[in-house]
């Protein structure tokens, strides 16, 4: 009661402003976007800009010194020179499998966690399925390197069998960025499972639906623009990875190397390599965006 | 000779340690409007999942027609449910909703799509076909729902609450409606409702459910006229319930009595009794209430004891209703509506 009284009474510049911001809404708009609209215009969009510009610039091949003279010749190079169309291929290979592998593993898990688990258990669940991404990156890449390495726990685990592990290279890449990708695809899936109404189910299986008819009839279209927006996550941070191929991936190069290893001799290449990545995945993110997997995010 | 469409014998389930359902007897007819009612958690909605497949009884047999089905699938029964909030697939066309069960028996498309049509237009859904869950209001999905539920066919069809979520005025109609299409139709509908008049209007028989057990099963007029518990006069309308030492004065001779508000009439406590058959008692007013179309009078009588009382307002204005409190009147009814409940 006293504190109310004393602020009713004292009619302090705070309050003042308070009052007069609210009743400009759109100064108070202003106030509030101003910085953040700044950062993403100038350091996110102004930097790609920068990117896209400079590819058209050119190398002096004796200095590497970038001349900035106007030419196509680097994205002309990318579709020609057989390493950097192969390069780009195997990328984007890549990315897609691993987004095809951690749907095919996500969607059990999630199934499990969403709607089989005791109510009471789902949410530790959730909380094992994210702690992974609390340790570190390379600490996991190199925990892969140990797994994978000759005579490792993978050579181990499938030597009864006659096997052996696959040792560094592409099926490695492949692997490890599926386990590091892992729960950003789980995460959708199991939210879309776990309100996914039990009525439908039971609708379905009212109208004469057998399990596997309401899987696919059913479950599987409503949960799919999750998997379409897990696969944003998937798809993109693979593409943009460069690190994870260093350690399993042998002698295998993916285009952030490629960017890696141009970018003191030839700048303007590492640009036009760079903007691969951005405008596969604006293609990517444009066809997604018809799957209405955008709206799950 | 009638069929039996379904028959229950002992039900029982319960979910952790509640009982829903304590050992119930049933048997619906075929061509049936049969409507279970009783307050939430009676155990009515229970029963409807029982039957359509969707729980398995702790105890008890389920047959459909002479077959028993007790442990079978949901999709292993000739019996299609109205969900409460209709559970239309989102991702699918209302045709497509329409038209799933017949999908799944693969029914060719042209005729899977012409049997829909027709199922949208007995909802009166003409022209719908293409849109979807979405884009319809309250009432249009609810028909949805119910031609999804009919284009197969059942031998039964359950309908748990399915008129809850619309607005008065709607509800009303699709009553009606409900009513008209399963004359059409001859199919089984066993309908659950917590609301009494709803069950009383539509069905041919009902079961008012109490805690886990039937309570009383019979037509609307049996039922509201002859209820056979206390808890069946009390949540069937409103009644007056009537013991002990008021019960023997007003009725006569001891028991427990029930007299509907609207079998007693109102008059001037000057008024005497005019024919023998009457009761009659007086009392003060403690309330009366301007209903719009009737006026509700609470009666304190004389030597203890209350009575409701229900009137056509013919004559009556709002002044007039609020002249009467604090009045003295005579109560005065017909001693065959003064109904004794089996104690």
């Amino acid at each position: 009661m006293a504190s109310e009284a004393t602020s009713a009474a004292r009619p302090g510049t705070v309050r003042r402003l308070a009052g007069a911001l609210h009743r400009r809404p759109r100064l108070r708009l202003t106030l509030l976007l101003t910085a953040p609209l700044l950062w993403l215009a100038v350091l996110y969009l102004g930097s790609l800009a920068v990117l896209f510009a400079s590819a058209f610039w050119t190398t002096d091949s004796f200095t590497s010194q970038v001349v900035k003279v106007w030419s196509t010749d680097n994205f002309h190079q990318l579709v020609t020179v057989p390493v950097f169309r192969e390069v780009i291929v195997r990328s984007v290979g890549v990315a897609l499998a691993v987004t095809v592998l951690c749907a095919l593993i996500a969607f059990p898990v999630a199934f499990y966690t969403a709607r089989v688990a005791p109510p009471r258990r789902r949410p530790l669940l959730v909380v094992a399925i994210l702690t992974p991404l609390w340790a570190s990156y390379l600490v996991k890449v190199y925990a892969w390197r140990l797994i994978l390495s000759h005579g490792g726990l993978a050579d181990w685990l499938l030597a009864p069998f006659g096997l052996s592990g696959p040792g560094f290279g592409l099926p490695a890449t492949v692997l490890t960025l599926t386990y590091l990708w892992l729960p950003y695809m789980i995460l959708p899936i199991h939210t879309a499972l776990e309100q996914l109404p039990a009525q439908l189910l039971d609708a379905s299986a009212d109208l004469g639906a057998r399990a596997g008819r309401t899987f696919r009839s059913v479950v599987l279209p409503m949960v799919l623009p999750s998997v379409a927006a897990g696969s944003v996550f998937t798809f993109s941070l693979s593409l943009g990875d460069y690190i994870t191929v260093q350690i399993v991936g042998g002698k295998t190069q993916l285009i952030g190397n490629l960017v890696y290893s141009n970018i003191e001799l030839n700048l303007p290449m590492a640009a036009a390599l760079g903007t691969v990545p951005v405008v596969v995945i604006v293609v990517y993110l444009l066809a997604i965006r018809r799957t209405g997997a955008l709206n799950s995010l | 000779m009638e069929g039996i469409a379904i028959r229950l014998q002992d039900l029982r389930k319960s979910f952790g340690g509640t009982t829903a359902v304590a050992g119930v007897d049933l048997e619906i007819r075929d061509g049936e409007f049969f409507s279970m009612l009783g307050p939430s958690g009676s155990g009515k909605t229970t029963v409807l999942r029982l039957v359509a497949g969707f729980e398995t009884p702790d105890g008890g047999r389920i047959e459909l027609a002479g077959q028993e089905v007790t442990g079978l699938a949901p999709f292993e029964r000739d019996v299609h449910t109205v969900f409460q909030d209709y559970a239309l697939f989102p991702h699918m066309t209302v045709e497509q909703n329409v038209a799933y069960a017949l999908k799944i028996r693969k029914v060719p498309k042209a005729r899977r799509l012409a049997r829909a049509r027709e199922a949208l237009a007995e909802v009166r859904l003409e022209g719908y076909g293409g849109r979807r869950p979405a884009q319809l209001s309250g009432g249009q999905r609810q028909r949805v729902a119910l031609a999804r539920a009919l284009v197969g066919r059942p031998r039964v069809l359950l309908l748990d609450e399915p008129l809850g979520a619309l607005d008065l005025k709607l509800r009303e109609q699709m009553q009606t409606e409900l009513k008209a299409i399963q004359r059409e139709v001859g199919i089984t509908f066993v309908f659950v409702t917590h609301d009494q008049e709803e069950a009383l209007t539509m069905s041919d028989r009902i079961a008012v459910f109490e805690q886990g057990r039937i309570a009383q099963v019979g037509t609307p007029a049996e039922i509201y006229e002859r209820p056979a518990t206390p808890f069946v006069a009390s949540f069937v309308g409103t009644s007056n319930l009537l013991d002990g030492e008021v019960a023997h004065r007003v009725a006569g001779a001891p028991g427990t009595y029930n007299i509907r508000p609207e079998k007693i009439r109102v008059l001037k406590e000057s008024a005497e009794a005019d024919e023998p058959e009457h009761a009659t008692v007086t009392g003060t007013v403690a309330d009366a209430v301007y209903l719009g179309d009737t006026t509700r009078f609470l009666v304190d009588l004389d030597g203890g004891g209350r009575l409701t009382a229900v009137q056509q307002n013919l004559e009556t204005s709002a002044e007039d209703v609020a002249a009467y409190r604090g009045s003295r009147v005579r109560l005065q009814w017909h001693r065959r509506h003064a109904v004794r409940l089996p104690s």
